[in-house]
């Protein structure tokens, strides 16, 4: 057929024109990276430099501060404080697996079970977020008050009893007592746990749970062989979101806790706004920041889930 | 090897059938798959077949009716509890696992400690000795599937039960894995219970086909019993092309029966016809279009005595290499198809020709007129 021999090569007439507009296309992925970079420099990475720089000031409040290279704040800041970073990690800790052992069934149900009510119970896991933080946080004062419902209900049930032999309780009350506190923070992060988790539950091919079973494995097995293992990015993402900012929060501290709840948050807090120590305020900012992407890279190393699809 | 007489691995449904809310996915159906054989149930999709095949591997509950895996009725088993194994469309291969844990997976759970003789054996036997620690994703679609074979086959189940398991590969692959399929079964003995949509493929690997339409078995047997004696116009036109003739009874003369359609006469041999055939009585008269042959009308002379005839013109014909195939319109049939091997080819076979059509009558098959001639066309398409 000759006619193909005149059919146009379709990209050369275009070609000339297209030129210009695909050198201008090298520079769109950085104007569109622009705005970004602009916010992070201007609210994270300044912001970092001024506190690290005020980490190593000394001098007071009256006479200004100056960089004296006092890396000794750190040290005194540490000592001073430790045992409240002890318990920030105990606390976040606990919540988290607390998160995590609530998290999991819950994300399960949704992500497998709900049929037609995956909706309603993904809308009941967020609602609790068109409510303040803080008012939220003050219901659970009423809720676990002295001679409140909860109260009430652990003292028959002897569940103080064993919070209390925990040293989670003590005596007759759970408000103001690191039980409270690890409510709280339980209570405040748990959707941050169960959305990471649902989503990378929701992702596993259902042909998966059938093979499994089609291959001799019990529910059970299947659960711990097939499903557990390919949703482990959602729990490390899950536990992250939430092990993190239950570290440095100080609010659940602040209200339902006492003097000897004290996190980290609430030292730095106190140290920044009341002491107006900034140097050390700075530096135990540091010290938890180093503190926790040391233990995130550990985690996320252990659990090796860069390997996973 | 297993004896091939051993009835423990022989499916046995009875009664068996599907309903979801209103729909029917699978109505009751009575099915016995010996020990040994290679069995596909060949349908489009959404006509239960797959449903049939997930019943027997315990994925899906029945409705009603009992499935017995040689003497042992496992309906209420859960398929963790049952010696068959799947090859699941699209493979369904674990991608946290390696080649080799997936294929040690069914072994393990079994309580066994030590699979690597076995699971080596079974990957030299689908070729993939050499791919055994990486990654599912990290191998081609057909490699993919051989290890999804492995992986069941490597539990010696007393079935093996394939859904669609080449439907996603392409043309080449999918043959020769046809010829691979059929290779491990005849070495293995076990019996497979093939579920797939594409004719060829049932026609090729299995011993007997069930050709399933609307939750219903139309019509089961060897491939070429099915091809050559239809019993239904679903089964004519899923496997492969066929042509019918509407025509009357006139009278029946031993094993024949004579058939009026148009102004001539058809034979047709009783035994295959599957309609009740009355003097007067209707019969759509059934023609593979390979069967024919072609003569042109000035010839009709020496077409030899005792064929089937009846003349037509050539409306259309498309050469495509080893055959011509030929629309003829008749008076009995508007589209009457024929394929013609480019043997002696006439150069009087152009369209607008008068031709007459004649076969061999023990070529004919007849059906019951009550039907849709058109039934199943589309879903082989």
């Amino acid at each position: 057929m000759p006619t193909l021999t005149e059919a146009p090569p379709p990209l050369a007439p275009g070609a000339p024109e297209s030129k210009p507009p695909k050198r201008r296309g090298r520079f769109t992925p950085y104007w569109l990276l622009l705005p970004g970079i602009l916010w992070l420099v201007v609210f994270f990475a300044l912001p970092m430099i001024y506190q690290a720089s005020t980490s190593v000031q000394t001098g007071s409040l009256e006479q200004g501060y100056k960089v004296t290279w006092h890396f000794a704040t750190y040290w005194d800041a540490l000592s001073a404080y430790w045992p409240q970073f002890v318990r920030s990690v105990l606390y976040a800790g606990t919540a988290t697996i607390l998160c995590l052992l609530l998290g999991y069934p819950l994300a399960y149900l949704i992500a497998f079970r709900a049929g037609r009510w995956k909706n309603l119970i993904m809308i009941l896991v967020i609602a609790p977020f068109f409510t303040s933080f803080l008012i939220r946080t003050l219901a659970w004062k009423t809720i676990l008050a002295d001679g409140g419902p909860v109260v009430g209900a652990f003292n028959t049930l002897h569940v103080l009893d064993v919070t209390n032999w925990l040293g989670m309780t003590a005596g007759d009350r759970v408000l103001a007592t690191p039980l409270a506190v690890v409510c709280g923070l339980t209570y405040n992060f748990l959707p941050f746990m169960i959305l990471p988790l649902y989503t990378s539950l929701e992702r596993i091919d259902g042909r998966l749970h059938e093979a499994a079973g089609d291959l001799y494995a019990r529910p059970w097995t299947t659960f711990r062989k097939v499903t557990f293992p390919l949703s482990m990015p959602g729990v490390v993402s899950g536990t992250l979101l939430t092990f993190i900012p239950a570290a440095g929060d100080y609010v659940n501290a602040d209200l339902l806790g006492s003097t000897d709840t004290r996190m980290v948050g609430n030292v730095i807090q106190t140290q920044f706004l009341r002491v107006l120590d900034y140097p050390t305020a700075a530096a135990l900012s540091f010290i938890l920041m180093a503190a926790i992407l040391l233990m995130v890279t550990l985690y996320i190393r252990r659990s090796g889930t860069e390997d996973l699809v | 090897m297993t004896n091939k007489t051993d009835p423990s691995g022989d499916v046995r449904l009875t009664g068996i059938a599907k309903t979801y809310g209103s729909f029917t996915a699978v109505h009751p159906l009575d099915l016995t798959v010996p020990q040994g054989s290679f069995f596909a149930l060949l349908g489009a999709s959404g006509c239960g077949k797959t449903t049939t095949l997930r019943m027997i591997a315990g994925l899906e509950e029945p409705s009603a009716g009992t499935v017995f895996l040689g003497d042992q009725d496992v309906t209420a088993l859960p398929p963790y509890k049952r010696p068959v194994n799947t090859v699941f469309q699209s493979y369904a291969l674990f991608p946290h696992l390696d080649i080799f844990e997936n294929v040690a997976f069914g072994l393990r759970r079994r309580g066994w400690k030590s699979v690597k003789k076995q699971v080596e054996e079974m990957l030299e036997l689908v070729q993939l000795g050499e791919q055994a620690r990486k990654k599912p994703h990290q191998l081609s679609g057909g490699q993919q599937q051989r290890v999804a074979v492995a992986r069941a086959l490597i539990n010696h189940p007393k079935v093996l039960l394939l859904d669609e398991p080449l439907g996603a590969l392409d043309l080449k692959l999918r043959r020769q894995m046809q010829l691979e399929l059929k290779r491990i079964q005849t070495e293995v003995g076990i019996t497979f219970v093939h579920v797939t949509h594409d004719q060829e493929e049932a026609m090729t690997m299995a011993d007997t086909v069930a050709v399933m339409n609307a939750g219903r078995v139309e019509q089961l047997g060897a491939p070429t019993e099915l091809y050559e004696n239809p019993r239904t116009t679903f089964v004519a036109n899923f496997l492969g092309t066929s042509n019918f003739i509407e025509a009357e009874v006139d009278s029946k003369s031993g094993e024949e029966i004579v058939l009026k359609a148009g102004g001539g006469k058809l034979v047709l041999p009783e035994a295959r016809c599957s309609a009740p055939a009355g003097t007067g009585g209707k019969v759509l008269v059934g023609v593979r279009p390979e069967k024919i042959s072609l003569t042109h009308a000035d010839d009709a002379g020496e077409i030899p005595e005792g064929r089937n005839r009846i003349t037509g013109r050539i409306a259309d014909s498309s050469f495509i290499g080893v055959s011509t195939q030929y629309v003829v319109d008749s008076p009995v049939c508007s589209d009457f198809e024929v394929y013609a091997q480019n043997i002696d080819r006439d150069p009087r076979l152009v369209p607008g020709a008068e031709v007459v059509l004649h076969w061999n009558p023990a070529h004919t098959f007849g059906l019951d007129a009550a039907q849709d001639a058109d039934a199943g066309v589309e879903e082989a398409a």
